[in-house]
């Protein structure tokens, strides 16, 4: 292997003079003071590496030499993943000693001990392809694919497969014969560089199934679908954090993986001390349990930080090739971009906007472009659907990250100060948010047989009103509540009804924090009905004291449980005060 | 310091404002030096050629000036003889009082790792009713004032350190007045608080690139006290803003590309890298904390200057003081300030209406905003209007004001008052679980 020589030291940017061939790309550990500091290469000129050292390099001296591993960064996938805690490079970090992180210290993230109870899938004889299922393990109750390797090109021939039994993930359970004569052993563990996207299915479809988050300002107004990608930017404490905790905890996926991408560890640590309580609304057992963290976590080596979000998109897409449906959500890509910033700066490449790399574009779309819904080779479905975050600076969504992410997500929930400073969360600005899978075809014949095929002109109506008490409230403002006809008020605070009972959720209240997608619906219908009921009123304080009283029971009935009696009295009273 | 080993080197090649750059072999990046005796930290290491930041500035420096490697990065000693002493950004006392034995420790070391945190669960007190109420503070939180500069956050903060109840109150001044620092001093002394207090001080005499020690210093003492001594320690850290301006200079001075508001690229990482030091620890390693309360100075109130706006991305939640004309007195803006950590204590750890009443009374504070915009503009109020206005005057006074000390009971109590004396029920949106037990 290449080896290289310390010849210097920027922050993490470091330059090795080295003895043979290297690639963009690769891998090397450093040695200081006993510690072996992992690296990766970045830019090369002759003989001259420049790496970024995904730790701290205090202490480093010229002269200190590097080995290379001759592999990119890559992570080991198999089962034993699920209810982890890693590092943005794939540490296990409840298996590192301390209290603190110790420079240097590298966990395995696969228990090589674990014993496995295996099934196979195929027979000797079975002609495979890369990625082919060979047979299955259980973890946390999912069925895990064993897969072929992802690398194989062409078909091979299954030599020899293990019966059903328990193995580890080391070893061998099943030979696998090459046209060309050569053999290959499978065990359950994969290895793949996170910065390449895997490509192991026949096709992309557009998707169109929809993801229920129990969010009503998502499903009902602008859904995610499965398959899809979306993002929220919004300044700090309008609520990014706690939407994406209520998507995680909430969405109807296999399996969630949650980047925590340079942010606070006490977020990270709400998910490890929650999830292990909580309950998974779909299946009822334990979220921790289709859950995976990648935390790295704001003051954590920052070149790690843009490493944490394609291990974790790696990991999806291992889940995906098993035919399983994957939530990825990473909180916030412009940490990420940040951090690509940071190197690029100490690598004195010409700044573009804003002084985030040229490319920052392209990585972006190219990271989008990874999340989807697929068919595979074997004509099982997979998905990633992927939310990110965004914290644009300064609240201003005119910036590079946001813009260049809005190019790319299909569904954008736009979180607003104002709405934030005025407590309606979720903060998600229903006016300038949108979702384009409301436009597509193939949602709407999904959502047609899975609901019923008035849901999005509904939906759409209510869109409308929104809009039109928004242009009503301003000429309020500008004319005074005199001013304008009593219709007018009419209008406005039918468009306040559809604020507070569909939109604001209260995240925090148990009952109120998810709603199915029939209560959505009941929801859905009980608005339309008071937006289409036709109400008189002699003046514009009568329209305002009786849709506070209606707003007011509305929301107690949102705070009641489903078809409750609490629930029926409720709902009752606002048929009596519709048509008085 | 120069010991016999130690190589001197006395061929210095480049002198800027900030930095010299000389040629030496055998030398750690972050490593300290000594030229002619002042303190100077490598910086970038290109082969032989080594750039050194000097923190005090380099004017007087020669180009023939002593250089000594002293092979390692800036530390603390730390030990109990820490308390009660006040410090310069390097560590050393100022206070005339011996120096310091114990255990020398780098500062600016590793982050815990994150499954070894505890998530924060303890409220703490601070009888203002703008915090305890609308953004309560728990152990283990990282919190900003974000203030102008003529408002009196200082004060705020020695008083909340002082009823936080802390086994220690670690004190890091950046680019403080002199006045100030005589401020905290008696403020604590009179308090009869001194021997829980460990500072560190630059005051506004001091070389500004000193400071970026300060932080560190401060933390890493606060960390000796969270994981060997299991305390309570609470930091105080003012004035952020001054050491965002240091960190601009220094990396204006290594010719680095500045991003927004000529501040340097990385400064998220770097103010993250001491706020998240914020850490509430489990039981099993001693159950001590480290809450840090800062300042963020705001130029014009402008919360989207690069240095409010990365902290506020960092830190949990922010506290904004405002001058309410409407009663004449500082209050803790409900609107803007927050606190992240909030809802892990209220109804928890406080009377189960909490979160709630705090909602309802923050949206009919909102709703006499709205009133207060239509009197401006010229239109008539209504009759809801008019109780709105009533209400903000009397929530101003009785609870936001920073001159309150109540108990969060009793804040709850005075809330609900409020409510009935202005309000129907309808009007206020509280579950009828509550309503039921307090609407009296």
């Amino acid at each position: 292997m290449t080896k290289g020589t310390v010849s210097g030291v920027i922050a993490n940017m470091v330059t090795l003079s080295v003895d043979g061939p290297v690639s963009q790309g690769e891998i090397c550990y450093i040695e200081t003071g006993g510690d072996r500091l992992m690296s990766e290469v970045i830019k090369v000129v002759g003989t001259d590496v420049y790496v970024q050292v995904f730790e701290s390099t205090r202490g480093l001296k010229v002269g200190a030499t590097a080995e290379f591993t001759g592999h990119m960064l890559e992570v080991q996938l198999g089962p034993g993943m699920l209810s982890k805690n890693y590092d943005g490079l794939q540490n296990d970090l409840d298996k590192m000693e301390g209290v603190f992180l110790k420079r240097g210290q590298y966990t395995e993230p696969l228990d090589a001990e674990r014993l496995w109870d295996f099934q196979p899938l195929v027979k000797e004889g079975d002609t495979v392809s890369g990625s082919a299922w060979l047979g299955e393990v259980e973890e946390n109750s999912q069925k895990l694919k064993i897969m072929a390797p992802f690398q194989l090109v062409g078909t091979a021939k299954v030599k020899s497969i293990v019966k059903a039994g328990q193995y580890k993930i080391h070893d061998t359970i099943a030979v696998l014969e090459k046209a060309d004569g050569s053999e290959i052993k499978v065990d359950m563990v994969q290895h793949w560089p996170v910065k390449f996207a895997m490509t192991n299915y026949k096709e992309k479809p557009r998707p169109f199934k929809l993801l229920e988050t129990g969010v009503r300002t998502i499903d009902t107004f602008n859904p995610i679908v499965e398959g899809g990608t979306g993002f929220i930017p919004g300044p700090f404490g309008t609520g990014k954090t706690v939407l994406q905790h209520a998507i995680s905890k909430q969405a109807e996926a296999d399996i969630v993986i949650i980047a925590a991408c340079g942010e606070r560890a006490n977020e990270v640590v709400e998910i490890f001390t929650e999830f292990p309580e909580l309950i998974d609304p779909h299946t009822g057992r334990k979220l921790m349990e289709r859950t995976i963290i990648i935390a790295n976590t704001s003051n954590m080596p920052v070149a790690a930080r843009e490493a944490s979000v394609y291990t974790a998109m790696t990991m999806a897409e291992y889940y995906r090739s098993m035919g399983l449906r994957v939530l990825l959500m990473a909180d916030s890509t412009s940490r990420w971009a940040q951090a690509l910033r940071e190197m690029s700066n100490r690598m004195e490449e010409l700044p573009g906007p804003d002084a985030f790399p040229m490319d920052l574009g392209a990585l972006i779309s190219n990271f989008y472009g990874r999340a989807g819904y697929v068919y595979l080779n074997n004509g099982e479905v997979g998905s990633i659907t992927f939310i990110g975050t965004v914290s644009p600076a300064g609240g201003n969504l005119k910036e590079p990250v946001t813009e260049n992410t809005k190019k790319v997500a299909r569904c954008f929930y736009g979180l607003e100060q104002e709405r934030a400073d005025k407590k309606r969360y979720p903060a998600v600005n229903p006016i300038d948010s949108y979702s384009k899978y409301l436009e597509y075809p193939e949602f709407e014949e999904y959502i047609s047989k899975k609901i019923n095929d008035q849901w999005i002109p509904k939906v759409l109506a209510l869109k409308t009103r929104m809009q039109r008490g928004k242009e009503i409230a301003e000429q309020i403002n500008i004319l005074g509540d005199d001013g304008v006809p009593v219709d007018y008020h009419v209008v406005f605070w039918k468009s306040e009804i559809i604020d507070f009972v569909v939109l604001q959720q209260d995240a925090f209240d148990e009952v109120d924090a998810v709603t199915s997608i029939e209560r959505q619906e009941a929801i859905l219908n009980l608005v339309t009905q008071i937006c289409d009921t036709d109400f008189q009123f002699d003046d514009f304080l009568s329209v305002v004291d009786f849709f506070k009283k209606l707003i007011n029971l509305c929301k107690q009935l949102n705070y009641s449980e489903y078809k409750s009696e609490q629930y029926d009295s409720f709902y009752n009273q606002i048929q009596d005060m519709l048509k008085q | 310091m120069a010991t016999a080993f130690q190589k001197i080197y006395t061929k210095i090649s480049q002198i800027t404002k900030a930095t010299v750059a000389l040629k030496a072999k055998g030398v750690g990046y972050d490593e300290l030096a000594t030229i002619n005796g002042k303190l100077a930290q490598v910086v970038k290491i290109v082969g032989d050629d080594v750039t050194l930041q000097v923190f005090e500035g380099t004017g007087g420096i020669p180009t023939n000036a002593e250089v000594v490697f002293l092979g390692k990065a800036p530390s603390l000693k730390v030990s109990d003889q820490l308390s009660g002493r006040f410090f310069n950004a390097y560590g050393q006392p100022i206070d005339g009082g011996p120096e310091i034995e114990g255990k020398e420790v780098e500062i600016g070391g590793p982050s815990v790792n994150p499954v070894r945190r505890r998530q924060p669960s303890e409220l703490i007190a601070t009888g203002i009713a703008g915090i305890d109420l609308n953004n309560t503070l728990v152990s283990g939180q990282k919190i900003p004032f974000f203030a102008d500069p003529d408002q009196p956050f200082n004060e705020v903060m020695a008083l909340v350190a002082l009823r936080a109840k802390a086994d220690k109150i670690i004190l890091g001044g950046m680019g403080m007045t002199n006045d100030d620092y005589y401020f905290f001093k008696n403020t604590f002394s009179n308090a009869g608080a001194l021997d829980r207090i460990i500072a560190f001080m630059n005051t506004t005499e001091d070389p500004a690139v000193e400071r970026l020690l300060v932080p560190d210093m401060a933390l890493t003492a606060a960390e000796y006290f969270a994981v060997e001594k299991n305390e309570k320690v609470l930091v105080l850290l003012t004035d952020m803003t001054s050491y965002a301006d240091s960190l601009s200079i220094v990396s204006n001075r290594m010719d680095q590309i500045p991003s927004k508001d000529s501040m340097p690229g990385s400064l998220y990482s770097d103010l993250a890298k001491i706020y998240e030091k914020a850490v509430q620890f489990p039981e099993s390693v001693g159950g001590g904390s480290i809450t840090i309360i800062a300042v963020t100075t705001l130029s014009g109130g402008d919360i989207t200057h690069a240095v409010p706006d990365n902290t506020g991305y960092i830190t949990e939640g922010q506290l904004f003081l405002r001058r309410d004309s409407d009663i004449g007195k500082v209050i803790v803006d409900p609107f803007r300030s927050l606190s992240r950590l909030k809802q892990l204590v209220a109804g928890k750890k406080t009377r189960k209406d909490h979160s709630q009443v705090m909602n309802a009374a923050i949206r009919l504070y909102s709703d006499a905003a709205n009133a207060k915009t239509k009197l401006e503009n010229g239109f008539d109020l209504t009759d809801y209007d008019n109780r709105c206005l009533d209400f903000a005057k009397e929530y101003a006074n009785r609870l936001l004001a920073i001159d309150v000390n109540l108990d969060t009971e009793e804040m709850l109590d005075v809330t609900w008052s409020l409510f009935i004396k202005y309000f129907k029920l309808e009007e206020v949106n509280i579950k009828k679980e509550f309503t039921d037990i307090y609407w009296k």
